[in-house]
């Protein structure tokens, strides 16, 4: 990304842009704010969002977190990606100025998160994996309370928090009390706690966990919104497929260690050491599959009333010289196409072996 | 608009200063509890209860005399008073042992470390907030102490003084109570804790006190002709000897002049309140001193 991207970010003009001034001060961007934002931006552009170096956390004898390193861009989506107990949350903690890394450093928009952390907590929205409200507040006053602690006074807060409460579609709840609350409501009512104080950085852990698949959808559209206002987001979540297409980058830990980091696509196909293909012909099929059955690096084979499921274990060269000895035996291709793996099938396949990629 | 910006800003500072959101929430959400109401009847009920009983026993007693013994009254104030120094170290730990493990406990309170409010504003918000619900309470007693005033006996200075000293205590078992809760994770083991201290504080002191008299006078064949004993330290860390101390300033010279002979030429050094207000400043001010250090995990990397 680069500053011209940066700068096109922040001139996106829907309802959230009005979110994008650093200081809280008018949500509005007008031309002068916004060519001074531009400047800062252009001078702020060179120091990553996040930059992590080494970092290590033990527990007693248990090492959480074995030296990882990790760099994130302005305005990138970078998802999170490992099982349980991987060492996310612990990264996530120590980002937020919630744990001391035992080793190694790990810095937010330049701020080492252990020598500043007055200034990095200014940065981030932190929304953690598990927890609680104050059921006896209402919502309104619940954004309230988190505003003040951040120092917005309370004529900003007043103006702030319906739009806040638009955002994340709970305006017609402002009054209700939290614990009336559904799961789902809860958790996009955190989500505007976390932007309460507009930081440039989302840390969100498993923002997602324990929604169903309606209140997933809707968390997902407010992530792809804030991505749209040029917010830095690193997220872990067990909806990281669905949010394929708003991730630019993911990391996969296991054990304590990036064992993958990358551009989505990038990561995709360094792992296609398996591919799954899908032909069709026109008649023939049986003898097709007898003919597939005998060409190298066919692993697996699946023929039903849909076509021919490939388990193809080669490389393009190998997937070229299957079509073309396909045509030269004299069959008739309808089509002849490679499925798209997903993102969890990338999860799968990295952390099953964690060798792929070196 | 810049005065309009000066003037809010102005307004707001002083308002921040004085009530800061911590303690803006603090004062909400423990007075939207039902448990507030609840709290507030049963500490009146009891303290009614134990003054109407104890001026029905006075009166028993002194059936048959002329009007009323101001004397009397003075005994219905000490013991008003003592019952209410139990009723504040039963209801103290109880309402600071929970403030921070329980936000821990709710998984609130990662969230409001992660925000601009520094360690010393959250404990001593929480600490503020605990004290104002318990001066609340005690406010809410002094009618039973105007009870007292009818029958005389009692000047408003002493009462005033007797107020101080819940205040004192209040804040001395808060911080224990703040203190605890922020070095345990648990609330169940912080409140055990802090009432164990509390037990401490009042029983273990004035028998230790006792125990000490007592190896004292065995081990003593002959008074000790110092100027005063140190014992008389030991039981002035006790709250029911300091506030005793102050309705009768005598207390003092008798704890430090144990087997001493003839007490009537000594004067104590320290009287018992003085020395326990000492005492318990410099210890409540450790304690929330370690409680704001340890509300945040350390951020000093270790091994580097």
């Amino acid at each position: 990304m680069n500053a011209n991207d940066e700068i096109e970010i922040i001139k996106v003009e829907n309802k959230n842009a009005k979110y994008n001034n650093s200081n809280n001060t008018n949500l509005h961007l007008n031309a002068e704010s916004k060519k001074e934002s531009d400047s800062k931006v252009e001078s702020k552009l060179d120091i990553p969002m996040i930059e992590i170096k080494g970092l290590a956390k033990s527990f007693g004898t248990f090492d959480a977190l074995k030296g990882i390193d990790l760099t994130i861009a302005k305005g990138t989506v970078f998802g999170f990606v490992g099982p349980n107990g991987a060492g996310k949350s612990t990264t996530m903690s120590i980002l937020a100025t919630l744990m001391a890394p035992s080793s190694g450093y790990a810095k937010v928009d330049g701020f080492d998160v252990t020598e500043y952390p007055h200034e990095v907590r200014k940065r981030i929205g932190y929304m953690p994996d598990f927890f609680g409200v104050y059921d006896q507040f209402k919502t309104v006053e619940y954004l309230h309370f988190y505003g003040a602690s951040y120092g917005i006074p309370k004529a900003e807060r007043e103006q702030l928090i319906p739009q806040l409460l638009e955002l994340v579609n709970l305006s017609d709840k402002k009054d209700a009390y939290v614990d009336t609350l559904s799961r789902g409501m809860k958790q996009r009512l955190c989500l505007a706690r976390c932007l309460v104080h507009d930081p440039e950085l989302l840390i969100l852990d498993e923002p997602a966990s324990g929604l169903d698949p309606r209140a997933r959808i809707e968390m997902r559209e407010i992530l792809r919104e804030l991505k749209a206002m040029g917010k830095t987001i690193i997220i872990s979540s067990h909806i990281l497929p669905e949010l394929a297409e708003m991730v630019d980058e993911i990391g996969v830990i296991e054990h304590g260690q990036m064992i993958a980091q990358g551009n989505v696509s990038d990561i995709q196909n360094k792992l296609r050491v398996k591919r799954f293909l899908h032909i069709r012909l026109m008649g023939r099929e049986e003898e097709a599959e007898v003919f597939l059955r005998d060409r190298p690096f066919v692993n697996r084979l699946l023929r039903d009333e849909r076509g021919i499921q490939v388990h193809f274990g080669g490389q393009d060269e190998e997937q070229a010289e299957l079509l073309h000895d396909l045509f030269a035996a004299g069959f008739k291709l309808v089509s002849f196409s490679e499925a798209q793996t997903n993102l969890e099938d990338v999860f799968l396949e990295i952390t099953k072996g964690g060798d792929a990629l070196q | 608009m810049k005065e309009q910006a000066a003037g809010r800003s102005g307004g707001m500072s002083w308002r921040n200063k004085l009530i800061n959101p911590v303690l803006n929430k603090e004062f909400k959400l423990r007075m939207r509890s039902p448990r507030a109401m609840w709290t507030l009847f049963f500490y009146l009920f009891a303290i009614g209860l134990m003054a109407l009983s104890a001026i029905y026993l006075t009166q028993l007693n002194s059936r048959g005399s002329q009007g009323f013994n101001p004397e009397e009254s003075k005994l219905l104030f000490y013991f008003l008073s003592m019952a209410q120094l139990g009723l504040i170290a039963f209801m103290a730990p109880g309402l600071t042992a929970g403030v921070i493990s329980g936000e821990r406990e709710k998984q609130t309170l990662n969230l409001l470390l992660t925000t601009q409010q520094s360690s010393a504003t959250i404990v001593l918000s929480k600490l503020v907030s605990s004290l104002s619900f318990m001066i609340l309470i005690v406010i809410a007693t002094i009618p039973v102490y105007s009870m007292m005033f009818l029958y005389g006996g009692i000047s408003p200075k002493q009462l005033f003084l007797i107020f101080l000293f819940y205040l004192f205590i209040m804040v001395v078992l808060g911080s224990f109570g703040i203190l605890f809760s922020s070095l345990f994770k648990r609330t169940m083991i912080s409140v055990i804790v802090s009432y164990g201290v509390t037990l401490f504080i009042f029983g273990g002191t004035a028998i230790l006190f006792f125990v000490l008299v007592g190896m004292m006078s065995q081990a003593a064949t002959q008074p000790i002709a110092n100027t005063y004993s140190w014992i008389g330290h030991v039981i002035a860390w006790n709250p029911v000897a300091a506030l005793y101390s102050i309705l009768e300033p005598s207390i003092s010279e008798q704890a430090f002049t144990v087997n001493m002979g003839n007490s009537s030429v000594k004067r104590a050094p320290i009287e018992l309140w003085q020395e326990f207000m000492i005492i318990y400043s410099v210890l409540s001010g450790l304690s929330l001193w370690l409680a704001i250090r340890k509300l945040r995990p350390s951020l000093k990397r270790r091994g580097m």
